[in-house]
């Protein structure tokens, strides 16, 4: 019934082979169309799998033998579930309005180039749909590194740029500390388990009984992990710098889909840490803290770009929330909609990029204090980036509100306190959404006036993708509404139900009483609309002063110092190891031994060749002596 | 006259023959000292060979213990007869290519 699935991975491949290698003959046309086709004809397979899915046929497809090692063996294997259909939907789904979107925004460059970049793009979606679709946990390494491999290589897509390199190689060094976590725990449970087959190694942690402490351990290093990849604290530092990129790419990678391979892993590993239920409290916090710290950052930041970056590593954070508290399908259903409204947030910021020409002698404008006004250059953009807003800020009925209120509840039925930080994380996303929007679309144009003149909406083939993007970011939040509005109305916690039903048998989820429900629904609400409504206010007629921030403010600007504590606790002492080892260790001690062993042997050979004077009487001379030498240790010395 | 004398007889011999090859230049001298090493140690080997028939024919009178070592000298002595005039032959050849029989002047082994 399934037997296609792996055509879903193995087309865009093609197309990366294809674009990839064929990259200076083929043009820029053909680059386009096989980019888009190949994730568009893996997104219709995707739905024809979903609707297998739906009429109950999952299950593992086996391929081949992967690794066979005496009695450990890995299959290559894919998971049919409900869990990975939904991911396949985002990635093929939402990756192919950006593929859409990427052959417009990324017009200006030449065909070799433009090739690659799609080259990347579907590498990138293959990587990803490997990821999901893996039936074990090697061949999710396997999509893991090939996405973390995507990102590296389109972060630094303009190579020539030393500072998009080097967030580039921060990236990529990012991803590997956590690739280091996640490698270690596959190890682990090889060890503990004897296989990395999810359905094995979950019915055997859930059957018998596993020490805890070894399942705390797995779990605390997948964490790792998934913190690198989807830029949890203490490796989120990489994602903002991430922005390198091409637009599009931030929105497919840096938003929409990778940074959720964190989410996915621990959602599909949901029993291991259901069983732990400390490393579970840790996954709550540290998404919380990384909530409330990227939130409190993206206030004081004027790139736009870089405000949208912490959004989404906050965002994440609730994810990660929404998992710790065991509310796996409200972290589903958020990266779902998040999925949508960050996609589109980041295009719409394509779109307002593209729209503006680029300051002489400079890069592309993405400062929102010389923006300002774009309303009615931009119609299409505004609507759709404000529909966006509206969805992330929480409001309802859009998109993000149901999500986001879902994993709050969750954390409220454990434990108030999570739900009140949550809250305060949430009002702060209103208020810096809104600072963005106003900033970037209300008041007047704060740029050059010959930049004003030129200020267009953008073509068909970005605006279409933005429409659409928008649409279901407005609508999406109805495929999870929440019982109390509609009893039997979450079709998503019903779609996901077999995925979690081992997780909720061991720790039900606490119904919160529906009063209660209604109490804290409205609250947030309330709060949500004054953020909003005072962020709009106090931004729209926004002039730049050219005031320096002072206190908390430019703590907050300069991100709380985070880098630099980095850099101060990591890269300078490893600076000063190295070059201690470069100056002493390695010129005066190994060259010094080196050279010096052939400094020896050039002037002893000097010095011994002068005996060779080709005087027989010499060389018996020294027979002799020898031999005396010999005899006087023979008689003497024995 | 015990073994020793003749110990002392050939050493001493023998470091006159060593002596002679290192002081010496002139070939055919070298050639000679040589000859003398070589009968420093025949003279040991028959002493030492004189020396055990004494010993074992105290307890046997027919033995013949000993006669290798005597048998050895001949050996010695005719190898040295052919030695010294394949030596002699290279010294002729010496002196007709560099009309000298000073070894000193044949220093090429160095190249």
């Amino acid at each position: 019934m399934n037997k296609f699935v792996f055509l879903i991975p193995l087309i865009p491949l093609i197309g990366f082979l294809i674009n990839g290698l064929g990259r200076s003959v083929i043009s820029k046309s053909f680059a386009g169309i096989l980019g888009c086709g190949t994730v568009l004809a893996s997104f219709i397979l995707s739905i024809i799998l979903f609707l297998n899915v739906r009429n109950g046929h999952t299950g593992v497809e086996y391929l081949y033998n992967f690794i066979s090692f005496e009695t450990l063996h890995i299959p290559f294997a894919f998971q049919v579930d409900q869990l990975s259909v939904i991911f396949l939907l985002i990635i093929t789904g939402i990756g192919f309005l950006i593929h859409v979107y990427s052959t417009a925004y990324m017009h200006g460059e030449n065909s070799a180039d433009y090739a690659r970049y799609f080259a990347y793009l579907n590498l990138f979606v293959f990587s990803m749909l490997l990821l999901v679709l893996g039936a074990n946990y090697v061949i999710m390494f396997l999509g893991w590194e090939g996405v973390g491999l995507c990102s590296y290589l389109l972060i630094g897509y303009w190579f020539r740029n030393t500072e998009y390199n080097n967030a580039a190689k921060k990236a990529f060094v990012m991803n590997r500390i956590g690739d280091f976590g996640f490698l270690l725990a596959v190890f682990w449970i090889i060890k503990v388990f004897g296989t990395t087959d999810y359905v094995d190694v979950f019915a055997k942690a859930s059957s018998a009984p596993v020490n805890v402490a070894v399942l705390t351990g797995i779990t605390l290093l997948l964490l790792l992990g998934a913190t690198g990849k989807s830029a949890q604290i203490p490796l989120y530092t990489w994602l903002p710098d991430a922005m390198a990129g091409p637009t599009p790419v931030s929105a497919l990678i840096h938003a929409a889909t990778m940074v959720t391979a964190g989410i996915y892993m621990i959602a599909r590993s949901n029993i291991l840490y259901t069983l732990a239920p400390t490393s579970q409290a840790v996954v709550a916090v540290v998404g919380l803290a990384t909530a409330i710290l990227a939130a409190t950052i993206a206030l004081k930041q004027n790139d736009i770009k870089k405000v949208l970056a912490y959004s989404t590593v906050s965002q994440l954070g609730y994810m990660f929330l929404g998992l710790g508290v065991g509310a796996y399908t409200a972290s589903v259903f958020h990266v779902m909609t998040h999925a949508f409204f960050k996609a589109l947030l980041f295009l719409g910021a394509g779109s307002v990029i593209h729209a503006i020409p680029p300051i002489i002698g400079g890069g592309q404008e993405q400062d929102i204090r010389r923006m300002g006004g774009l309303k009615k250059y931009l119609p299409v953009t505004h609507i759709t980036f404000l529909l966006a807003c509206l969805a992330i800020a929480g409001i309802p009925p859009f998109s993000g509100f149901f999500s986001k209120d879902e994993i709050l509840i969750s954390a409220y039925s454990r434990s108030p306190v999570l739900y009140w930080i949550g809250l305060g994380g949430s009002l702060i996303t209103a208020f810096y959404m809104f600072r963005l929007y106003a900033m970037t679309f209300l008041g007047k144009y704060r740029g050059t006036a010959q930049q004003e003149h030129h200020l267009h909406e953008s073509p068909p083939a970005m605006t279409i993708p933005l429409v659409i993007l928008a649409i279901l970011a407005a609508i999406g939040g109805f495929l999870g509404l929440p019982e109390i509005f509609a009893p039997d109305s979450n079709w998503l916690e019903h779609f996901l139900s077999p995925i979690f039903a081992g997780s909720e048998k061991i720790s039900p989820a606490i119904p919160v009483a529906h009063n209660t429900e209604y109490v804290l629904l409205a609250i947030t609400v309330v709060l949500v609309v004054i953020c909003t409504v005072w962020a709009t206010a106090r931004f729209r007629n926004y002039s730049d002063k050219g005031v320096e921030e002072k206190g908390l403010g430019k703590f907050l600007q300069n991100k709380w110092h985070v880098d630099e504590f980095y850099d101060a606790i990591i890269n300078k002492p490893l600076r000063a190891i190295s070059g201690f080892l470069n100056s002493v260790v390695e010129r005066s001690g190994i060259d010094g031994i080196v050279n010096g062993v052939g400094r020896f042997v050039i002037y002893g050979s000097r010095q011994l060749r002068l005996i060779q004077n080709g005087q027989v009487g010499a060389y018996i001379l020294m027979m002799v002596v020898a031999t005396l030498f010999f005899f006087i240790i023979q008689l003497f010395l024995k | 006259m015990t073994i020793n004398h003749y110990i002392f007889l050939s050493v001493a011999l023998f470091c006159i023959g060593i002596v002679g090859v290192l002081t010496r230049r002139n070939a055919i001298v070298i050639f000679m000292s040589i000859e003398l090493m070589l009968n420093a140690v025949n003279i040991l080997l028959v002493a030492f060979s004189k020396m055990h028939y004494l010993a074992a024919k105290v307890i046997n009178p027919a033995t013949q213990t000993g006669i290798d070592g005597q048998l050895f000298v001949f050996f010695i002595m005719v190898v040295a007869a052919a030695e010294v005039s394949v030596g002699l032959a290279i010294i002729v050849m010496m002196y007709r290519n560099i009309h000298s029989v000073d070894v000193n002047f044949l220093n090429r082994l160095k190249h």
